[in-house]
């Protein structure tokens, strides 16, 4: 029993429901002090113990029902006497004639225990498990069987072999489906895993539409884990500077005798961001997911604050605050997207009717490639909205190699900006926003 | 983990879930099979349970009904930013401390005055030990007293979500081990190990360390049938039919795209607002009237405004 544990334990792993050695300590506590006589029990009782969110409780159900559900092998074909002295010392043959399905099931288990299937890796692999299963469980002892019985030209004989051929098929079926149960539970969500970290790494352009919702996850996940580390009005005792007002006030009681010291305190103010965002023809591919990004950071920090521009500028925070991720960015992108960039009018518009957003608390940060197809940049305004806001950020999905060729003004846009950085993947994006909200949030 | 130098658990039992369940109820909880479970679990295996799920959902509830079944004091910790160790653990009494080198002022003197020399006067104070240093100035807070408590206690530790992650960090040692370290008296450790209950609103995401040493229990809202039993158990005296109709209600409310969805406890609110106001089944004017009881936010209340009316007769089919 401790072996199925284990591998249980292996299974929850690969659907990423995360299992220290310390859990599976638990587990075995656990499963020790309930029994696994009942069912829903042990279910229940093992969630408590090993899954610790709400996505995790999901898959962990999912996974148990997958794992422990002995999908009901069917019955043999036995039509034939199963006390034929032909195959009395052949237990394979013995349980075609006369086993049940359940006896299969144990057997078969067993068998691939002894063979390793739990450690299938790859779909190329389940041809070469399922050889192995079907070996332990005595193959070739029953293929020699029916060999022999074909040969002996008796009759009956010939009748025996036809059926154990039957049953032998039958066997083929089952280990199949068996394999590919075991594949399904221990490596296809590996392979999901490795889809997920290519995708991290991979230019946001490049990225193709099917993978949409994987990366939607993925990005809430990360505007999630940043907001949680960020989004949150701290204070910062600064040790070494005496708050001697506060401290005497606290000691009155004890005679003015400063038992309890009081140390001076900064506060960190929570974020405060506003994103302009370019979803011109340029950066069309990229835009989608930079949109995306941008609905994930909104639905996690609080105050911000989200235009997006091509040929003009306009707010889309409301479009983001009360539409669902699906219906958004699609809306965004037919309202004001695939028009040629005009940053020079952009800023304009944002200046005109934006402007007062912006104070010395605020972080802007600007996610566009700088290509104004040789429009007036309004440098003017840019050095504005530097000397407003607390800092300004360019994110730009362009190599810092070609920033200042052709049409892109990034070179003279950059003087103005606190930090002008290349944002080409998730990675990236993440990290970047790590770096600015600790540096400028947290000064 | 050395399971051996663990004190021994709170009210630990070997007859499985029903009996927590029977006893829950006792209380006044109506607690599904997975709470059950996880107290049984936490009481085996001696650990902490974290408690999540949207407010008002009957967290701190459950923390309460446990104390009361298992007749165990109950003691609680509110969480909150900033919230530190002289909050949560310990303080010393400097107030007694001082008073007391003041009156003993004499006594000392006395004691000190045939010492020879300053060392000597030095050795005959190390003897009288860390006297003012001793359990007898020391304030215990909630964590220090669910130690010190002999029978055992459940400890409620609430909106663990809210204090900062520092606190976080020194909550470890006393949830693995149920010992607490105080430099100047050295290690206490607990008898018996309290029923711990963290709960959180997953306002931030509590850190992996924590959740390691923690049982997890999730606790969703209820489907119709759990709630009317749980609003039967606290509001004994309502109409059979009241009661059906406002569960139906509530769930339907549910499936609404609101900001807030009402939970067990606003549930709860109404029916006694409706027990109040001698209702025996529900109407659009009755519902109008009291929904701000169910709903928090103006813009969802003007969000279902338009559907009361349907809804209401859905729910009084019920």
């Amino acid at each position: 029993m401790q072996q199925t544990l284990e591998n249980f334990l292996r299974a929850l792993r690969a659907v990423d429901v995360r299992v220290s050695p310390a859990e599976a300590i638990d587990a075995h506590c656990t499963v020790e002090a309930v029994g696994y006589a009942d069912r829903e029990l042990l279910k229940d009782a093992l969630c408590a113990a090993l899954a610790k969110s709400e996505e995790e409780v999901d898959r962990y159900q999912e996974c148990f029902d997958m794992f422990f559900s002995r999908e009901e092998f069917r019955e043999p074909p036995r039509e034939f006497d199963s006390g034929s002295d032909r195959i009395a010392d052949q237990p394979l043959a013995q349980m075609l004639a006369g086993g049940t399905g359940e006896e299969f099931a144990q057997a078969m288990e067993q068998a691939a225990n002894e063979a390793g299937v739990a450690n299938i890796r790859y779909a190329t692999q389940r041809g070469l498990f399922m050889r192995r299963l079907l070996d332990r469980m005595g193959l070739r002892d029953l293929e020699k069987l029916i060999a022999e019985l074909k040969r002996s030209g008796d009759p009956e004989d010939a009748d025996i072999a036809a059926r154990l051929d039957q049953g032998r098929d039958y066997l083929f079926d089952e280990a199949r489906q068996y394999v590919n149960r075991q594949y399904e539970l221990y490596a296809r969500p590996a392979g999901e895993q490795l889809r997920e970290e290519f995708l991290v790494e991979t230019g946001l352009s490049a990225i193709e539409q099917r993978d949409f919702d994987r990366m939607h996850r993925i990005v809430r996940r990360m505007a999630k884990r940043l907001a949680s580390r960020y989004n949150r009005r701290r204070k910062h005792t600064k040790r070494g500077v005496l708050d001697v007002g506060r401290t005497l006030r606290r000691n009155m009681a004890h005679d003015g005798i400063p038992f309890e010291t009081q140390w001076k305190q900064t506060k960190i103010e929570r974020p405060k961001i506003v994103v302009i965002c370019d979803v011109s023809q340029s950066v069309a591919a990229a835009a989608r997911f930079l949109l995306l990004f941008l609905y994930s950071l909104n639905e996690v920090i609080a105050s911000l604050r989200a235009f997006a521009f091509s040929a003009f500028l306009d707010e889309i925070s409301d479009i983001l605050e009360n539409k669902t991720v699906e219906a958004a960015i699609p809306e965004v992108l037919e309202k004001i997207g695939f028009r040629p960039t005009d940053y020079g009018q952009a800023f304009a518009d944002f200046d005109e009717g934006f402007m007062d957003a912006v104070d010395r608390r605020t972080t802007v940060i600007i996610l566009g490639d700088g290509r104004s197809n040789d429009g007036d940049p309004r440098i003017d305004l840019m050095r504005k909205l530097h000397d407003r806001s607390k800092a300004v950020i360019w994110l730009n999905p362009e190599p810092e190699t070609f920033w200042g060729t052709g049409d892109s003004e990034m070179l003279r846009y950059r003087t103005f900006c606190h930090v002008a950085k290349t944002c080409s993947t998730v990675q990236d994006l993440e990290r970047i926003i790590d770096d600015v909200l600790k540096s400028y949030i947290r000064a | 983990m050395n399971e051996t130098s663990l004190p021994k658990s709170t009210g630990g039992s070997q007859d499985g879930i029903e009996p927590i369940i029977e006893g829950l109820g006792g209380s006044g909880y109506i607690a599904s099979r997975r709470i059950a479970t996880a107290i049984f679990v936490a009481q085996n295996l001696n650990k902490p349970i974290l408690v999540e799920g949207s407010a008002g959902v009957g967290k701190t509830e459950l923390a309460i009904s446990a104390a009361q079944w298992l007749d165990l004091p109950l003691i609680r910790m509110q969480c909150y930013e900033g919230l530190d160790e002289s909050k949560a653990l310990y303080e010393w009494k400097y107030g007694k401390q001082l008073l007391y080198t003041q009156i003993l002022k004499d006594k000392m003197g006395d004691t000190l005055a045939d010492a020879d020399g300053l060392d000597g006067a030095m050795d005959r104070l190390h003897d009288f030990g860390d006297m003012f240093f001793s359990e007898r100035f020391l304030e215990p807070r909630p964590l220090l007293k669910a130690l010190q408590q002999e029978r055992g206690a459940v400890l409620l530790i609430d909106e663990v979500d809210k204090s900062d992650e520092e606190f976080e960090a020194f909550l470890l040692e006393i949830l693995s081990e149920f010992q607490v370290s105080i430099p100047e008296i050295g290690t206490i450790k607990a008898t018996v190990a309290p029923l711990v209950f963290l709960t959180s609103n997953n306002m931030r995401e509590m850190g992996d360390a924590l959740k390691r040493r923690c049982l997890h229990l999730f606790i969703p809202l209820p489907d119709a049938k759990l709630e009317q039993r749980i609003v039967a158990a606290r509001v004994p005296d309502i109409d059979e039919r009241l009661k059906r109709q406002l569960v139906a209600f509530v769930q339907m409310l549910r499936q609404e795209d609101l900001k807030k969805l009402p939970s067990i406890s606003e549930t709860i609110d109404w029916a006694r607002v409706l027990m109040l106001l001698h209702a025996e089944s529900l109407n659009v004017d009755l519902v109008r009237d009291t929904l701000n009881v169910l709903l928090k936010f103006e813009q969802d209340f003007a969000a279902v405004r338009r559907s009361i009316p349907e809804l209401t007769r859905k729910a009084a089919q019920a």
